[in-house]
């Protein structure tokens, strides 16, 4: 189900008023954060996320196509190593 | 057989079920052009003087997305959200599902036939099936 239109779009507080204070003073850093599930907001545009996958940050510049997706959606999280093939862990084992 | 909108030719059937053949048309937005046009659902497509038809043609060009430009949007959609390299663009380029589904069993629609991967054993072997592949 599809989220209430009267709560409005769901972002992190403290990651939109990072946000804010950066684009009031002007400066663009790379934002680390772990809240994947935030919306990108209009706000966002322009900045780059290192956005938590549960290992790693996955460093995303946000573009203006990108807002109303969430963070996530932009950092996946399962990873394919191919059938069959030859991983280190298959040879350590031999 | 009578044409609606030049390409779509539905046949004997009552035009509530006619209409359905046009890609865009479903049940609920068949019913509501025939109630906008005036039209008694019953009535069989083949029935329909040339002023329904052109009736039709017009509620449906001006009111509805159908046809090629519903295709073409869909397609952009998809074009959109594989270009912003998000997870279910993603999905899309691996001809995976979208949505969550699981993919150990079933998901046939999406993956095709079966397509069977056999364990590739020995070093030799696996050079060949790398190079079998490229």
């Amino acid at each position: 189900m599809s989220r209430s239109l009267k709560k409005g779009p769901y972002v992190e507080e403290k990651l939109l008023k990072k946000v804010e204070r950066m684009n009031l003073s002007g400066q663009k850093r790379v934002i680390k954060t772990w809240s994947r599930r935030s919306m990108i907001a209009p706000e966002f545009v322009g900045h780059t996320f290192a956005i938590h996958n549960g290992k790693n940050f996955i460093s995303v510049f946000i573009t203006e196509n990108m807002v109303g997706h969430r963070l996530g959606e932009f950092s996946p999280t399962r990873q394919f190593r191919r059938h069959g093939a030859a991983t280190d862990k298959t040879v350590s084992l031999k | 057989m009578p044409r609606v909108l030049g390409i779509d030719i539905p046949g004997f059937k009552r035009v509530e079920y006619a209409l359905r053949y046009i890609h865009g048309i479903g049940p609920t937005s068949a019913r509501e052009v025939l109630a906008k046009a005036g039209i008694d659902p019953a009535k069989k497509a083949n029935d329909l003087v040339d002023e329904e038809i052109t009736k039709l043609a017009q509620i449906l060009q001006e009111e509805y997305r159908i046809e090629g430009d519903l295709r073409r949007e869909v397609a952009q959609n998809i074009r959109r959200i594989m270009s912003i390299g998000s997870y279910r663009g993603l999905r899309h380029r691996r001809g995976l599902p979208v949505r969550g589904q699981r993919t150990s069993t079933n998901a046939r629609t999406r993956k095709g036939p079966r397509r069977t991967v056999g364990a590739v054993r020995g070093k030799e072997a696996r050079s060949l099936a790398k190079q079998a592949s490229k």
